[in-house]
């Protein structure tokens, strides 16, 4: 019996290789402005993901 | 570091330094609980006691669980070890000196009296002003001047009221675009409104140029009325209601948000959200005031849990239009597993003072705009740069690990170390800790990634 389901996920030690490039949006010029993260920001890099 | 939490009919458990994210049933999330403090023979001894008389629930069985767990430590996927903190500031350094976002206060006035307002009416508890082209196109050239190899460009057109000087955003807009491909660079505008001006020269020049829209309103017509009146004491909503669907209608699917605050008055802003809905708009955000804790507006002890509890129903809600085929959005629980922002962002912090500045219409240019007005926090013009680099420093070495309170915390690589102008505030320091704000937020983590494991169970 299977009692664990993994997500599939960014692997972030991977990412730590090949990321980086700092492309993505700043993460309070959104909606926000008040309260961000960075988590709901999208990569902006293809080729690192 | 892992993070076990349930919600709805589901266990989630989070394994921070990986990312990974697993849907366990009862007993492996018993057993992961255990893992890391318990010999394999307590822990399946402990479950035979817990689970007696549970279908399926054996030695074997357990084993087996336990097993599983096992692999995924092997496999790097729970349990992981942090490995980062010698590139916490990794990217900073490599990037140092670069600026790559301008929020332009494009405005210093507002023709709104909400007094709720973070920016004191637009002023910034400074004099009235508006930017003129001169200063913006100035504050332009030293965003391409300072961007380095950066070429996504973002400048977000705010106040106050941006369309309180609309001639000079178009103005601006039209330079930038005369320049960016010599200068191998896209610019990408965000507009915030209060929606009061906008009419049909506005929507076609918006939906042509801004890469996002943020519109402001607060749900309820009581409750946004309460605090977004006129100088005249008027409610706003009925005049910019029609006026959002009509600009939202004409854009076409690109990115606007609907953008409310809630604030003592309304913890219940789900009722908000539901109005919204009900309007017709998709795109959505709901922020949490920012006011000094002895303002009538500023939530309480007594709201957040009532706060906590919207934002599990938000959660139930947007699964159930999901399901239904009539999605919804929500600022903060968009969550990309897949393709979200990699180690070095997550580090990083969110680039105040750094890649990101605020510039008044003067051309001074702040750490952010919730700095703007604050003589300290001053950095220095557009004309000679930063100059006070005291500051800058300070901001520069903001991140995840740059707060020792942080260093338990499951949720530091989804918001990178939080708001430092909410730290500020908060503490007086921008390395203190806000920590209504990261309750609040580890909550929106936890319903965020909730959404996204039950859409992929419900998809399997």
């Amino acid at each position: 019996m299977k009692h664990i389901k993994t997500l599939e996920t960014r692997d972030l030690c991977k990412s730590a290789k090949n990321g980086g490039c700092g492309e993505c949006q700043t993460s309070c010029q959104s909606a926000c402005k008040t309260s961000c993260g960075v988590a709901n920001q999208a990569c902006e890099n293809a080729k690192a993901k | 570091m892992i993070h076990r939490y349930k919600m709805g009919n589901l266990n989630i458990v989070l394994d921070i330094y990986s990312g990974s994210v697993h849907a366990v049933d009862e007993v492996a999330y018993e057993m992961i609980g255990m893992y890391e403090t318990c010999e394999k023979h307590e822990i399946i001894d402990a479950m035979l006691g817990k689970f007696s008389g549970s279908e399926g629930v054996t030695r074997e069985e357990l084993t087996e669980c336990y097993e599983q767990i096992g692999e995924l430590k092997a496999a790097g996927k729970l349990f992981k070890e942090d490995s980062y903190k010698p590139l916490a500031g990794a990217l900073k350094e490599r990037s140092a000196n670069v600026v790559k976002a301008l929020c332009l206060h494009i405005a210093h006035t507002c023709n709104l009296n909400c007094s709720y307002c973070f920016a004191s009416q637009g002023k910034y508890s400074g004099e009235r002003g508006l930017m003129s082209f001169e200063v913006g196109k100035r504050a332009l050239d030293f965003l391409v001047e300072n961007s380095a190899g950066r070429r996504n460009l973002e400048v977000d057109f705010f106040g106050g009221e941006p369309l309180m000087n609309f001639d000079v955003v178009k103005q601006l807009v039209a330079y930038a675009r005369s320049i960016e491909k010599d200068a191998g660079k896209n610019f990408r505008f965000t507009l915030t409104t209060n929606g009061v001006l906008i009419d049909d020269d506005v929507i076609d020049f918006a939906n042509r140029e801004m890469s996002n829209v943020v519109l402001s309103l607060d749900g309820r017509k009581e409750i946004h009325d309460r605090f977004r009146v006129d100088y005249a004491g008027n409610g706003s909503w009925e005049r910019i209601v029609p006026k959002f669907q009509k600009l939202v209608e004409a854009r076409g699917g690109k990115n606007y948000y609907m953008r409310g605050t809630f604030t003592h008055a309304n913890p219940d802003f789900l009722k908000d959200i539901e109005k919204m809905l009900e309007l017709g708009f998709k795109e959505l955000s709901m922020e949490p005031v920012v006011c000094p804790p002895d303002d009538p507006s500023a939530l309480t002890a007594e709201d957040l849990p009532v706060v906590m509890e919207q934002y599990e129903k938000l959660a139930e809600l947007m699964l159930k239009k999901h399901r239904e085929g009539d999605p919804f959005t929500f600022y903060h629980y968009m969550i990309d597993l897949t393709g979200g922002p990699c180690i070095y962002k997550r580090l990083s912090g969110c680039g105040s003072g750094t890649e990101y500045m605020a510039v008044t219409p003067w051309g001074d240019l702040y750490p952010c705009h919730q700095f703007v007005g604050d003589e300290k926090f001053r950095l220095g013009d557009i004309w000679t740069g930063v100059t006070n680099k005291e500051i800058q420093n300070e901001f520069a070495s903001c991140n995840v690990y740059a707060r020792s309170e942080c260093d338990d915390c499951w949720a530091k690589l989804y918001c990178s170390g939080g708001c430092a102008a909410n730290s500020y505030h908060a503490t007086g320091s921008v390395k203190g800790i806000y920590s209504q704000g990261c309750e609040l937020f580890r909550k929106r983590m936890e319903c965020a990634v909730y959404l996204e494991v039950a859409k992929a169970l419900g998809e399997d």
